[in-house]
């Protein structure tokens, strides 16, 4: 088992991490917008410049003033309770609703956040961030202009995610319904009006925490801590059916395991369920201490990582054709662990906020909370190396760090990186970095075109496919 | 009528036994909420104690068995009525007209009458239910002279009738909001599951359809109860009793316990009926796994690959549809049955007749797009609805004739378009071509003759049934009457589209009532659009099928039987794409239908033409993105080489 003893220090004050290159973390001093783009891919070479701005601006007057108006209502409500028990209850409601999304976001601090959700395009190189002023931006490399999305049901966004097999479709999780935007890729605009959103809801179900779209496109899941049900939508038809299950209270994550057979849901209370999606029947899994935080799938969807707040490890779950009782096995232990610097003693670990695993199953990158009032714990992502033969096991890669003052907030893989795995990290300060992992995929079956492993150089991959062609034979 | 559907293996040995199970599990949730009913309507705050023992005697007596075996020969004649009446294809009436011929026509007649009886039955049943006032029609009264005689008990008749005219509406909402139609779920779940999920909604429904049908009736009764009143006390010689207040006033009706009875005992009726629907629906709805191909030749009839090419039953080829798009997505074995060789000969038969099947659905629906594309852009009467300017000449249609119903006659059989709720009754000559879903239904008395002789080459005994005709004579029924493609026979190629007039009739110009009835006839632009879709489930899953196949042929087709079709898929695919790209950008197709909140009648036929459309670019996709780059050296047109280019880029 894997522990934390086992990683390289983290960087001295004032160094970032830049990518993984030679089996080893590269870092540098200086700041990552004056680095050469020698290494880096050129996607990387856009770094997001209008979040940032806004950034700097927007958090100060908003977060300030959201958190006045909270502490108004909640002054208010302890004051008038008494008085008017009716409305203790709405404004109750209100503050619930924006802890909720706190609580159960995978984001990090999600209220202060800058970026409070990010999504990939599952295929192209574009991405969407949602905001802290409730507006989303569709940044692409191909195209000049950055869609800005609006709309008045979009509020506290608390996800984002792309529907796989189309250009276009977005879903975004509000606070009171969900939406499903239409980015036409070629349009010129840059103000998407509100028409182009479908508006799916359903009473009883909000706020919306997470969405997960099914790998085929074909459905979206929805969930709330509000909502006991977790509703599958068919999109284009606007319907959706609730599923219910006695138990949990809620539903607070999902994820859809990659190859669209199983569907992860965990609830508010010890207890997570794992969804089998053909006939959408559901096991339960009671968790001893806390309930399930953050969870992942592997590439195959045979394994499932998940945490549990209130424990410091990471468990696995294989999920074979055979049905038969086991237990989820402890596959890492990130508990607190001290490490000497030369700024002094920096103690790394304690609970996790979200796993994020790359789509060729080779880098585990975890979130780590730490604690935002002492200075010596700050909040890391702990990267490992994932190996699947002779036995899984996860192995030490290393600490990814950025400047000095910043944490990171949210994380995510890129899709189809091809040259190793791309993780894309949104910082305290708004900023948006992507961290290349370059390596040579060690013969995962891997879904789609990339299914030779053994190939000398990335870079001459399409040539490759370029001379070898499929058909043999056309029909005339 | 039905031999043709009696005499499918499927109907016999599943749809009936899956309808006979539903009734059997109708009947037997019936005792719960028969007593539950009988709790509601007796109970009261103030006695507590004393009702509950009321109702558990009242339960046990030999009246209420009497009313509970009463009660089971409807359910079991609801149940029939859900098996006759069934459809998988909605009728979509494309004006008000066609809608009043629907609900007038003999056929819904027939199934009217049958629920106002049952309705009847029942408001009897829940009159010896609730008791005390309600329970019998006639009363002993005192009339002035002291003589005693038999009164009407006008409260039990008010119950009666309440029945009748519950059952009625019942039966009438059911053909506006299409109550017979049975929809497809995409999230399937056992039936149990399904049953439980569904079950608030169908309570909720029934209330509030019996709120609504009770403030109707209350009106009616208000204005026309003095009739039935007067006939059945001539018919069984009762008196009115004059010392109590009639109904049919404004005092009368106010009667709080009267109403609240009413509410009630319509709600039981509707919940006791919809439960039965929907029942029906799950078990009628629920996937059939058939067999890819069998190793006895006395059973390769019941094989995917033929049931999909059959056209009868529609709920069969449905069936065998679905059964496609799941195992093309979630069982390996089955597909690499699909992707077999035959033994001796080495014929890829199975995935040539399963691709063959699909690809000519697919086909169908296209040439009908590009139809009625047609037909709105040439003759302009589309136009013409919204902005009531332009009138269709008989010279534009003229010059703008020829050539989609010159369209050359198609080679594979063709799913029929959607006919009519009475579609059935109409299957039985199964040469008959199907009524296009544009055209008005013949049978209903709103049916002019004029308006008979103009569709009347559907009558395929006409002596010119099948004899060519000049595109002048043909041209015009097409334009007058249908404005999709019409449907093609099997097996007669030569035969134009669906409408052969007889030359007799050809200068007689429409008559008036005719025209009227034209110019009545787009009323409902959203509908003509939700017509052409109608079967469009179908489509999904031969789509879904289809895709999901040639993505795990990548990987699984080991003899390469996929490839030789690959380029007919695509270009069927992008040709629909085309289509249906068109067709959103006519006014109304994209609009959005408003959504019924609470009715038991399914709306997922309204947006059918959403799901095709995101259907078939996400099964674009799954090609596109399979294959990649390799689908460049896929022969195709320039045209669809450069749409295929879009979707290789992600920009479509």
């Amino acid at each position: 088992m894997c522990s934390l003893a086992l990683f390289p220090p983290p960087l001295p004050s004032g160094q970032t991490t830049l990518c993984e290159s030679n089996n080893e973390l590269l870092r540098c001093a200086v700041l990552l917008e004056q680095m050469s783009c020698s290494y880096i891919y050129q996607l990387m070479s856009f770094y997001i410049n209008s979040p940032l701005s806004c950034a700097v601006v927007v958090p100060k007057w908003l977060s300030v003033s959201s958190g006045c108006t909270l502490a108004l209502l909640r002054w208010f409500s302890s004051f008038h309770g008494s008085l008017f028990p009716h409305l203790t209850v709405t404004i109750h409601l209100i503050i619930r609703c924006f802890d909720m999304l706190a609580e159960f976001s995978q984001v990090l601090n999600w209220s202060d956040c800058v970026v409070r959700a990010f999504a990939w395009h599952p295929h192209t190189d574009k991405f969407a961030v949602a905001l802290l002023d409730d507006s989303i931006k569709i940044y692409n490399p191909k195209s000049a202009t950055t869609p800005t999305l609006k709309h008045r049901l979009q509020r506290s966004v608390a996800a984002v995610q792309w529907k796989p097999l189309c250009a276009t479709a977005l879903a975004v999780a509000c606070q009171n319904c969900l939406l499903v935007w239409h980015v036409d890729p070629c349009s010129l605009s840059t103000r998407p009006s509100s028409g182009c959103a479908q508006v799916l809801s359903h009473p009883g179900h909000s706020p919306i925490t997470s969405i997960a779209w099914s790998p085929s496109g074909s459905l979206l899941v929805s969930a709330s801590p509000m909502d006991t049900a977790m509703m599958v939508w068919d999109v284009a038809s606007e319907s959706g059916v609730p599923l219910q299950r006695v138990g949990g209270g809620g539903v607070t994550f999902l994820s859809w395991s990659p190859d669209g057979s199983h569907v992860l849901a965990s609830t508010p209370s010890a207890l997570f369920r794992v969804w089998e999606t053909r006939m959408w029947t559901c096991e339960r899994w009671p968790c001893v201490k806390g309930r399930c935080q953050s969870g992942c799938w592997s590439p195959d969807g045979s394994r499932l990582l998940f945490t549990v707040q209130g424990e410091t490890v990471i468990y696995a779950l294989t999920f074979t054709d055979t049905p038969g009782s086991q237990a989820a096995a402890v596959v890492a232990d990130l508990s607190e662990t001290t490490f000497n610097t030369p700024d002094g003693d920096i103690i790394v670990g304690g609970e996790i906020q979200s796993l994020a695993w790359d789509p060729t199953g080779e880098r585990l990158a975890v979130l780590l909370k730490g604690d935002p009032q002492a200075a010596d714990r700050p909040a890391i992502i702990a990267v490992f190396k994932t190996r699947t033969n002779p036995i899984f096991e996860l192995l030490p890669c290393g600490f990814v760090q950025g400047e000095p003052g910043t944490e990171p907030r949210l994380m995510q893989f890129h899709p189809n990186f091809q040259h190793g795995a791309l993780l894309t990290v949104c910082w305290s300060s708004g900023r948006i970095t992507h961290m290349p992992f370059y390596f040579l995929s060690a013969g995962v079956p891997h879904f789609g075109l990339s299914g030779s492993p053994s190939l000398p150089r990335p870079q001459e991959r399409p040539a490759d496919f370029a001379k070898q062609s499929l058909f043999t034979e056309l029909m005339s | 009528m039905l031999s043709a559907e009696q005499s499918c293996w499927f109907v016999r040995k599943v749809i009936f036994w899956r309808a006979v199970a539903s009734i059997a599990w109708a009947v037997l949730l019936l005792p719960p909420i028969t007593a539950v009913f009988v709790i509601i309507s007796r109970f009261s705050l103030l006695h507590p104690i004393q009702a509950v023992s009321e109702c558990l005697s009242f339960l046990t007596s030999a009246s209420a068995i009497f009313s509970f075996i009463l009660l089971c020969g409807v359910i079991i004649m609801v149940g029939f009525l859900n098996l006759e009446y069934y459809t998988v294809i909605p009728t979509i009436a494309c004006s008000k007209i066609a809608l009043l011929g629907q609900l007038l026509h003999p056929r819904q007649f027939v199934n009217s009458l049958g629920h106002c009886i049952m309705g009847i039955i029942v408001a009897w049943c829940c009159a010896i239910t609730v008791g005390g006032r309600y329970e019998t029609i006639a009363d002993p009264c005192a009339q002035g002279d002291g003589s005693p005689q038999m009164c009407l008990n006008e409260y039990h008749l008010i119950l009666l009738l309440a029945g009748a005219f519950v059952g009625f509406s019942h039966s009438l909402l059911g053909v506006i909001y299409n109550m017979n139609y049975v929809s497809f779920h995409t999230v399937q779940q056992y039936k149990y599951l399904r049953f439980k999920g569904s079950l608030s909604l169908v309570l909720k429904c029934s209330a509030t359809q019996a709120l609504y049908s009770v403030r109707n009736y209350i009106v009616v009764y208000f204005f026309l109860g003095y009739i039935p009143k007067a006939w059945i006390c001539k018919t069984l010689n009762l008196h009115l009793n004059s010392s109590v207040h009639p109904l049919d006033s404004i005092a009368g009706l106010l009667d709080l316990s009267l109403l609240y009875h009413l509410w009630i005992s319509a709600s039981f009726l509707l919940f006791t009926w919809h439960l039965t629907l929907l029942l029906f629906r799950v078990f009628v709805t629920e996937v059939y796994s058939f067999p890819v191909q069998s190793s006895f030749t006395e059973d390769a009839h019941q094989c995917l690959p033929t049931v999909l090419t059959d056209k009868q039953p529609m709920i069969l080829k449905f069936l065998a549809l679905l059964d496609l798009a799941l195992l093309s997505q979630h069982s390996p074995s089955r597909r690499s049955e699909v992707f077999s060789l035959s033994q001796p000969g080495g014929h890829p038969h199975n995935w040539n007749a399963i691709s063959k099947e699909c690809l000519s659905l697919l086909a169908d629906l296209t040439q009908r797009l590009i139809a009625y594309h047609d037909t709105v852009a040439t003759n302009g009467r589309a136009k013409s609805l919204s902005t009531g300017s332009e009138r269709k000449t008989s010279s534009e249609s003229s010059v703008t004739s020829g050539t989609e119903d010159l369209m050359s006659p198609r080679p594979t059989l063709l799913m029929k378009t959607p006919a009519s709720v009475f579609a059935r009754s109409i299957v039985g000559c199964p040469q008959s071509p199907l009524t296009a879903p544009f055209t008005p239904d013949l049978d209903s008395p709103f049916a002019s003759p004029a308006l008979r002789r103009l569709t009347a080459p559907m009558d395929q005994c006409s002596p010119w049934f099948g004899t060519v005709q000049s595109p002048h004579i043909m041209r015009r029924v097409p334009k007058l009457w249908s404005t999709s493609t019409d449907s093609q026979v099997n097996g007669s190629p030569l035969a134009s589209p669906a409408s052969v007039p007889s030359p007799k009739q050809e200068p007689s110009k429409p008559s008036l009532l005719a025209q009227f009835l034209q110019n009545r006839k787009e009323q409902l632009p959203e509908a003509s659009s939700q017509a052409l879709f109608a079967d469009s489930q179908a489509h999904i899953w031969a789509l879904e099928g289809l895709s999901y196949l040639v993505q795990s042929s990548f990987s699984e087709d080991q003899f390469g039987v996929v490839q030789t079709a690959l380029p007919s898929i695509l270009s069927c695919m992008l040709g629909l794409q085309e289509a249906v790209d068109r067709h959103f950008k006519l006014p109304h197709a994209s609009s959005k239908p408003v959504r019924s909140a609470s009715s038991m009648g399914d709306s997922t036929h309204k947006t059918l033409r959403f799901a095709l459309r995101a259907t078939l670019k996400t099964s674009i996709y799954r090609i596109t993105t399979t294959f990649g780059n390799h689908l460049n050296a896929v022969k195709m047109s320039a045209e669809h080489r450069k749409r295929l280019q879009q979707f290789l880029e992600y920009k479509e």
